[in-house]
């Protein structure tokens, strides 16, 4: 049995932890918060470009633009949106995993694919596994403008252009709710399904079409890539905050079971203690 | 007068919303005068300034290209980013333009860098001449 200060020490230890567990969920939540309502003010930019590209890319025939179409795959692009840090339960490894799968089930050789990591997690894995990856942001702030990332963002969109890849996919944590997010896979470019909800309206376009399409299909896309990341950086705040409670909530169980382990321990040392001195009386007699 | 909502919106959330008389923008095909009864366009917009008239008084916020969307009960004006004119950090734009200038100097015409910092240069002296107000 150990000795009781080798015990005390122990729940010494364990109650740091959890006072280290307890601040880490408590700013998690603060965090996840502001994420919240960060993503919240990002929807009527969304809804309204949504809504304006669904528009002219629907409604006018003629319109054509290369984004919007489909052609032959030759190399795909994987967007990949982690997190910065551990310690977020499973946040970073289920999206890392369905991401290499994916990429393992589709592709045979490495020239094949690009990778583009969002978050240092994610850049570091792949990394390690000698993936192609031409891009990366690391250090992304906990509460992210779209400044932060319109550089990254904007060079990915500018080289679909190119014809550097030919189909671009996203791969994040989509915020359900503070208990639950789901790993999501979307196709982002080409531009093929523009979903819309709302009766379309027709415009007059200044100067044309095409040159509105030229303007807004790289600002949709962009955008597409920055809701995402907010959507996951609101998942891993939520992810962070859980695994953090349930560290809490353990270490507090651990700290009982211990503390019921000492009580033990010194209560057997007193009895040992007072049978040796009856013993050594008795003796004396 | 009538007067027609305006709401001017980034991804970082509504910079701007307010019923007004008149908006004025430069578009890339020239600048663009919009009244209430408009009928329903859409136009890309240069870096610029967008002046808001409402009772003699003048709005101005500063955009950094996007686009206009022009409805008959409503205009909302899309970019990636937006200021109003006295919320500008005129010292953030001050290094931007000194940032982008050295840029210009240091790069060849052709280069993609080239073209960005151009941009970038734009985009700080929009900012600037916005909180200066001089138009």
């Amino acid at each position: 049995m150990a000795s009781l200060r080798d015990i005390k020490s122990k729940i010494n230890s364990t109650k740091k932890t959890s006072q280290i567990t307890k601040a880490m969920e408590m700013v998690s939540a603060s965090n996840f918060n502001r994420a919240e309502s960060n993503a919240k003010k990002f929807v009527p930019y969304m809804d309204k470009i949504q809504e304006v590209t669904a528009s002219i890319a629907l409604g006018s025939k003629d319109a054509t633009h290369p984004m919007l179409s489909s052609r032959p795959v030759k190399k795909t692009a994987y967007l990949v949106i982690t997190g910065e840090r551990g310690l977020a339960g499973a946040f970073n490894s289920n999206v890392l995993r369905l991401a290499f799968q994916s990429i393992q089930k589709r592709h045979k050789s490495k020239d094949e694919y690009v990778i583009i990591a969002l978050g240092k997690m994610g850049r570091e894995f792949f990394v390690k596994r000698d993936m192609n990856v031409i891009l990366d942001i690391t250090g992304i702030a906990d509460q992210p403008t779209f400044a932060d990332i319109k550089d990254t963002v904007n060079k990915t969109v500018n080289m679909f252009a190119d014809g550097a890849f030919d189909e671009l996919y996203m791969y994040y944590n989509h915020f359900v709710s503070a208990i639950q997010q789901d790993v999501t896979e979307k196709k982002v470019l080409p531009l093929t399904d523009i979903a819309t909800s709302n009766k379309l309206t027709s415009y007059e376009f200044e100067p044309s079409a095409e040159e509105i399409l030229n303007v807004l299909l790289p600002q949709y896309a962009e955008s597409l890539i920055y809701g995402a990341l907010l959507d996951s950086k609101a998942s891993e705040h939520a992810a962070r905050m859980s695994a953090m409670k349930s560290a809490t909530d353990n270490a507090k169980e651990l700290i009982d079971s211990y503390s019921l382990i000492y009580n033990r321990a010194r209560q057997a040392a007193i009895t040992q203690e007072i049978t040796e001195i009856v013993g050594g009386a008795a003796a004396l007699e | 007068m009538k007067t027609i909502k305006v709401s001017v919106v980034t991804p970082d959330g509504p910079v701007y919303e307010s019923d007004v008389e008149m908006v004025s923008t430069k578009a890339e095909s020239g600048e663009l005068g919009i009244l209430p009864g408009h009928i329903p366009m859409v136009a890309p917009l240069q870096i610029g300034a967008v002046r808001l008239k409402t009772q003699g008084k003048t709005d101005i916020v500063a955009v950094s290209g996007g686009f206009v969307e022009v409805r008959p009960d409503k205009v909302s004006i899309l970019a990636q980013s937006a200021e109003q004119s006295d919320e500008i950090d005129v010292d953030r734009a001050l290094r931007a333009k000194e940032r982008a200038e050295k840029r210009l100097n240091d790069q060849k015409r052709e280069n993609i860098d080239f073209k960005r910092a151009e941009l970038a240069l734009q985009r700080a002296l929009n900012r600037i001449n916005v909180s200066d107000k001089h138009f």
